[in-house]
């Protein structure tokens, strides 16, 4: 072991310490911040009281994306709350000088879409947002976290945050990823395993075959949901894969910063001698596509498997948690998820609502139609994202199978807008989250991947998208 | 903000794991933007009925809970979303200090931005605490001492970064002390970065 070998994470960290503390604190330097209407208000209030001016306006960039409708849009926004945190965050951008796309902007979209399309995120940088699945922007090799309205204030004022610095996870995926199983299946898997605090105190850095042979979009899904594992931080290594995707964006560096930047990228991986304080594989060839059936994410089993019977529970902690999650959910143990009927389908977030996720759905869907009973909506998570569907005619593929096709933004990941699941209905979701109560009071959610949403859409139930491909 | 020094009194348990910060704070009232005054919304869901009537079953509801300022809560509390709400709804409800085994970390991040303490135990501890919390026996939490000592006087002591802990004591105003101490420093910084990674400044 080499005494300089670094690990990703300690390469980033290190690059951006403004000044160590000494006691695993240091005062961090932050490149880049991400903004949206529903985090910011107290944070741009806060600014105000202080009579603090922004350190860096250029590096930060202002989105609504939360509580916005997903139809509609050449209307005024119904409810007068939204409307009015809407109309906040553009007076907010506007007052402090920061960049700003409202409802009608052609690059609007979620905050974890649109970062990484425009070339806003980078590798290398570290990258902040007052929302928890910042984690996203790590698949670019970027150091990049969730952090609450008062941290983000210090970030609008100092650029800069005091941080303790995280313990090292590796996560290995050895193998290939079977037909039909995706980076959702992966992380959820990954999170069942881990537990949803398995990860709290760590930057979790995922690498391995699967990761080397999957998609800038895949690997976004994947670190997007490392804060479910309780993670603050994922991190892939930038490689081949990542300049290509950036290559040509509209905020990425041309010609000659093109070439600065990429050399230095070319540096930003683990040593192959770096230390880990914990790691962690899983076989990528053994995994079946996974489903949620409780809520917390890392309730998770196969598709073609049953609800968890609290009887075989190893602790009592975990026997009350799995009958607490079995009664909200409105689920008998044992249950078959082929046996769980479904009333809504979303195919959308910052999780799975990227143009990939709408061509694996698509791909599903084309000649078919969803079952009568089934309300089934498709948000793309950009409009960038949703004029290349429409460019390739997915629209119509959604249209012809009985989906509603919609404007971008966060909509039934976090109900925040006119998009709600009624009390006691079900819903299979590409989303992040299966709290109670997270697609509207009563709502129940089963977290799964595009395909197997599309899958059960069809069925009318939960479904295994191997029998749909 | 607020500093924090020492607690003592009955604290309310909420055994129940991965609270997450959506019950603590439904995500339908983050479209208020105000800070004050949250506490109401608090736990929404478990706290009212779909009527709007008190549950009499839920522990905050409890006459001899209201107002408690320490609560004792399941692992993994205040997971998920990074909404400073879930703090401010607690602090607003009069919660000074919550125990766990563990804490999401962008809630306990937070709560120390809001002059509040979240104290880190074992599984055992917390049982012992919990014990306490249903039966009445007041706590004392000590930050100065790192302590929270229980009522049959067993001394728990627990962990927190140094200057987290000097924060709190202190109330300081972080922005400002980072300002003052180190703003020659950041642009010292800027300065370094900028001539290395000039990609960063693009258009500046």
């Amino acid at each position: 072991m080499s005494a300089t070998a670094q690990t990703l994470y300690d390469k980033l960290w290190s690059q951006h310490v403004v000044r160590d503390y000494g006691d695993g604190a240091a005062l961090l330097y932050i490149d880049r911040q991400l903004l949206h209407e529903v985090s910011s208000p107290q944070t741009f209030e806060g600014m105000r009281v202080s009579g603090r001016p922004v350190r860096r306006p250029a590096a930060h960039l202002t989105v609504v994306d939360h509580a916005v409708p997903t139809r509609d849009r050449d209307k005024p926004i119904a409810d007068p709350l939204a409307r009015e945190q809407v109309s906040l965050l553009a007076k907010n951008a506007e007052a402090f000088g920061l960049r700003h796309f409202n409802l009608h902007d052609p690059l609007q979209g979620i905050v974890h879409v649109i970062g990484p399309e425009l070339g806003f995120t980078l590798p290398g940088m570290t990258l902040v947002c007052s929302d928890s699945h910042t984690s996203t922007h790590g698949a670019f090799g970027a150091l990049a976290f969730g952090i609450g309205a008062t941290e983000s204030e210090a970030v609008l004022a100092t650029q800069t945050l005091r941080q303790a610095r995280a313990k090292t996870m590796k996560v290995c995926i050895t193998g290939r990823l079977s037909k039909g199983v995706g980076a959702k299946d992966l992380i959820l898997a990954l999170i069942g395993r881990l537990g949803s605090a398995g990860g709290v105190g760590h930057a979790i850095e995922y690498g391995g075959e699967a990761v080397r042979r999957m998609s800038m979009e895949a690997r976004m899904t994947l670190c997007n949901m490392s804060i479910e594992a309780g993670a603050r931080t994922g991190l892939i290594a930038p490689d081949e894969t990542t300049f290509a995707y950036l290559d040509g964006r509209p905020m990425a560096p041309k010609g000659e910063l093109w070439k600065a930047a990429l050399a230095h990228w070319r540096t930003l991986f683990s040593d192959p001698d770096a230390v880990f304080d914990k790691t962690v594989t899983l076989d990528a060839s053994t995994l079946a596509p996974q489903a949620t059936w409780g809520t917390s994410p890392d309730q998770t089993a196969p598709v073609n498997a049953c609800t968890p019977d609290p009887a075989s529970a190893q602790t009592e902690a975990d026997r009350l948690k799995m009958e607490r999650a079995l009664a909200y959910m409105g689920l008998a143990p044992r249950t078959p998820f082929s046996d769980v009927a479904i009333d809504n389908v979303f195919i959308g977030s910052c999780t799975n609502g990227r143009i990939e996720d709408l061509r694996a759905a698509a791909g599903v869907l084309k000649g078919r139609r969803i079952a009568a009973h089934v309300t089934a909506i498709a948000v793309p998570g950009s409009r960038q994202v949703k004029r290349q569907a429409e460019a390739e005619g997915l629209d119509q593929i959604f249209l012809d199978s009985g989906f509603e096709w919609r404007e971008a933004g966060c909509s039934l990941c976090v109900a925040m807008n006119d998009d709600r699941i009624p009390s006691g209905k079900r819903c299979a979701s590409t989303s992040n989250r299966n709290f109670e109560g997270r697609q509207g009071v009563g709502a129940r959610t089963h977290l799964m991947s595009p395909i197997s949403a599309a899958s059960s859409a069809i069925a009318g139930h939960i479904a295994d998208p191997r029998d749909y491909l | 903000m607020e500093s924090f020094t020492r607690l003592t009194g009955r604290a309310a348990p909420l055994p129940a794991a991965n609270v997450d910060t959506d019950i603590i704070f439904p995500a339908r009232f983050l479209l208020i933007t105000a800070k004050k005054g949250l506490g109401r919304y608090a736990f929404y869901e478990w706290r009212y009925g779909p009527d709007g009537e008190p549950r009499a079953d839920f522990v905050l509801n409890r006459k001899d809970f209201q107002g408690a300022e320490i609560l004792v809560a399941g692992d993994n509390f205040g997971c998920g979303s990074s909404r400073e709400q879930a703090p401010w709804a607690l602090r607003d409800l009069g919660v000074r200090c919550v125990i766990s085994t563990s804490f999401g970390e962008i809630f306990s991040a937070n709560c120390f931005k809001n002059g509040m303490l979240p104290v880190v135990v074992t599984a055992d501890q917390l049982q012992a605490l919990m014990a306490d919390a249903e039966a009445g026996v007041p706590i004392e939490v000590d930050l100065e001492a790192q302590q929270v000592r229980r009522g049959d006087g067993e001394v728990i002591p627990f962990e927190v970064e140094p200057w987290r802990r000097d924060a709190l004591l202190n109330g300081w105003d972080e922005i400002a002390i980072v300002l003052n101490q180190d703003g020659e420093t950041i642009a010292a910084f800027e300065q370094s970065q900028r001539a290395a990674k000039p990609w960063l400044y693009q258009g500046e």
